[in-house]
């Protein structure tokens, strides 16, 4: 006696077709709707789905609170920019250095795991946290007396990436319109945000990722079912931090310019959120963090300027500030009507609901 | 020689200020399993608004020794942040007392956010200057110098902390405080009133950064809108340092990692042979967390906080 493999239904071939298309025409939508700086969003956005998405390993399947994931983005990027730039003078391909970079990460992310695997959550927290301020702190001063990260300054005119000799930021020519490098790149990161979302899902449903999820509820469980607590948490800072050192990589090949200042606790504190407001645990909702924390704060700057110049005639309050002082009042109101997150896993919604009965 | 006696010095009066806002920090641990990340904030905040009486009295010409200048401004600044941390409490945490972890941590990082901005919406940007109304002539120590401000502040720092240490081991205030951190379950069963412990718990802790915000603000002359968050964070250190949950710990955490810091930064370069000077400062508090979670987690006094499920 056997199950027949379930064929699956034509509404969701037919959902993600529909997906397919509009992902395919969106950096030509959006640069049409709204203007050319909006593709160059969206390929943050993408940077940033493949953090969260990465965080979301560490933090959601495992539970494992980390503060200074922002560190791993940054060892990709400058290993990126000392090996293709001017710096030093060498110009390694980009594809070389990309799964270098996932392999330092993932390096750096097993070296601040395995000391500080029996720490408690929040410990953990603060651990991390100062982490990834001994990393941006080592990438500020690193200049003397070798100068390896040229210091505050950061490194310039990073090289963009190739393929097959066709270089991405020129950009390309479609039926007579010219389109800049934004919307090459957009393509690159969308194929591997994909592969991306492919790893996570693949990993959510395989022993690991089950082994992760019963270290998440009770470790002492989970241990007492055979499961090697210490190797599995430290293959998830691993593999978490693989994902932040291709995003870092990208990102340097991307902007061209990389300094300390891109990798402040601020920006570790908007992968968290990204990954807790959207919903932890649950790749949907991760991918849906990314995108709100992404583009809201481009959004809020396209109203709040031309808004304080039609209510009181000029600037009364500094864009900057503003911009996150909502974002900040953001965070505390999503937070407390819906801890959770905006789109739980089943898992967090069924042990949320029951803890308000 | 005399650079020891000089950093030692500075130790004490760097570690004196970390002691005072790691009370908060431990305090707030202790009771609710929580890191308050607002509470540098709420120092900065104290300094801020002292800054700003400050200016108002001097600019109408009150003629009254500096001291007492400060004294006043101190105190319309201390029911502000005592304020300012029961209104988080109340609206930031208490709702989400029995949520996932995450959640309290997050809409602490979104306080602190609200705070900083809404700092440099209404203080600018720049540095802050602290008027110079009080006296600064170095007296002589060991062949170091200090300030009679820096001994003010020792004192007043090391007269703080007793009083806490009185009021939480002598008063009936101070016995609710140590059962609710023991249990808030059992602790409400006794009678106490939990909900009101922990905000009384909050507003000590406001209280004591208000006074440290001054005090940091006075000894280096300026404030800023973002020096809470790096502040607290090293005071947090110290708080871990020293034992998270333990008053003592705070104490004596806040005043080592004072003067390790200071040693440190005196001593770094020729340490390291001139290959790590003294921007690596700030690294220090970072590296004695680390070093202090990974060999001794539970700190130098230990904790006394049971697992919490």
């Amino acid at each position: 006696m056997h199950s027949a493999t379930p064929k699956v239904p034509a509404r969701i071939w037919m959902a993600y077709l529909g997906i397919a298309l509009v992902l395919f025409v969106m950096p030509f939508a959006m640069g049409a709707g709204f203007g050319n700086s909006w593709v160059r969003i969206l390929d943050f956005v993408l940077l940033y789905t493949i953090l969260a998405l990465g965080l979301n390993i560490v933090v959601g399947y495992a539970g494992l609170l980390d503060l200074g994931y922002i560190a791993f983005y940054a060892v990709g990027a400058y290993l990126f920019a000392i090996l293709a730039s001017p710096h030093f003078d060498w110009h390694v391909s980009a594809w070389i250095i990309l799964p270098m970079g996932a392999a330092l990460a993932c390096i750096a992310g097993a070296t601040l795991g395995a000391p500080t695997l029996r720490l408690r959550g929040d410990y953990l927290a603060i651990v991390t946290l100062g982490f990834g301020e001994i990393v941006r702190l080592f990438m500020n001063n690193l200049d003397q007396p070798v100068n390896i990260t040229n210091g505050p300054q950061g490194i310039n005119l990073i090289d963009g990436v190739r393929l097959f000799g066709y270089r991405l930021e020129s950009g390309f020519t479609l039926f007579g319109h010219r389109f800049s490098g934004d919307y090459a790149y957009y393509y690159l990161f969308l194929a591997l945000a994909l592969l991306a979302i492919f790893v996570c899902v693949r990993l959510e449903n395989s022993r690991i990722g089950r082994a992760w999820v019963a270290i998440r509820e009770d470790e002492i469980a989970a241990q007492a079912m055979g499961i090697n607590t210490r190797n599995v948490k430290l293959l998830a800072f691993a593999m978490g931090a693989s994902f932040g050192g291709v995003a870092g990589g990208l990102f340097a090949s991307f902007q061209g310019f990389v300094s300390p200042e891109s990798f402040t606790l601020m920006e570790s504190v908007m992968v968290v959120c990204m990954v807790v407001l959207g919903g932890m645990g649950n790749i949907p909702g991760v991918i849906l963090g990314a995108v709100l924390l992404t583009v809201a704060p481009e959004f809020l700057r396209e109203i709040i300027n031309p808004l304080q110049r039609q209510l009181f005639g000029r600037m009364v309050v500094d864009p900057e500030n503003l911009r996150m002082l909502l974002f900040g009042l953001a965070l505390i109101v999503v937070m407390l009507f819906r801890p959770a997150g905006l789109w739980p896993s089943k898992r967090r919604r069924e042990e949320l609901e029951s803890a308000h009965d | 020689m005399d650079t020891l006696v000089q950093q030692l010095i500075n130790g004490l009066i760097l570690g004196s200020i970390y002691a005072l806002i790691a009370l908060g920090y431990t305090m707030v641990y202790g009771i609710l399993g929580l890191i308050n990340f607002a509470h540098g904030e709420i120092v900065m905040i104290g300094a801020m608004i002292t800054i700003t009486c400050l200016n108002i009295l001097v600019g109408h010409g009150v003629h009254l020794p500096g001291l007492v200048l400060v004294a006043i401004s101190l105190l319309m600044a201390i029911p502000a942040c005592a304020l300012l941390g029961y209104t988080i409490e109340r609206v930031a945490y208490r709702p989400l007392r029995h949520a996932p972890r995450l959640a309290p941590l997050i809409t602490a990082i979104g306080v602190s956010i609200v705070l900083q901005n809404l700092a440099m919406i209404i203080w600018g940007r720049q540095y802050v200057a602290f008027p110079a109304v009080l006296p600064g002539e170095p007296h002589e120590f060991f062949g170091a110098s200090i300030t009679s401000l820096q001994i003010l502040i020792i004192v007043l720092a090391a007269a703080i902390m007793a009083g806490l240490m009185l009021l939480v081991n002598r008063t009936k205030l101070g016995r609710a405080m140590r059962a609710t951190a023991q249990s808030p379950q059992v602790a409400q069963l006794m009678g106490v009133n939990v909900n009101h412990v922990i905000s009384m718990t909050f507003i000590l802790g406001s209280c004591l950064g208000a006074t440290a915000g001054v005090m940091v603000s006075a000894n280096y002359g300026q404030a800023h809108a973002y020096m809470g968050f790096l502040l607290g964070l090293k005071a947090f250190s110290a708080a871990v340092l020293g034992g998270i949950g333990n008053l003592g710990g705070a104490v004596i955490g806040g005043l080592l990692l004072g003067i390790i810091e200071s040693l440190g930064a005196g001593y770094i370069s020729d340490l390291t042979g001139g290959f790590l000077g003294s921007q690596y400062q700030d690294v220090f508090a970072f590296m004695v967390l680390i070093l202090v979670l990974v060999f001794r987690p539970s700190g130098l006094m230990g904790e006394r906080v049971a697992e919490r499920p």
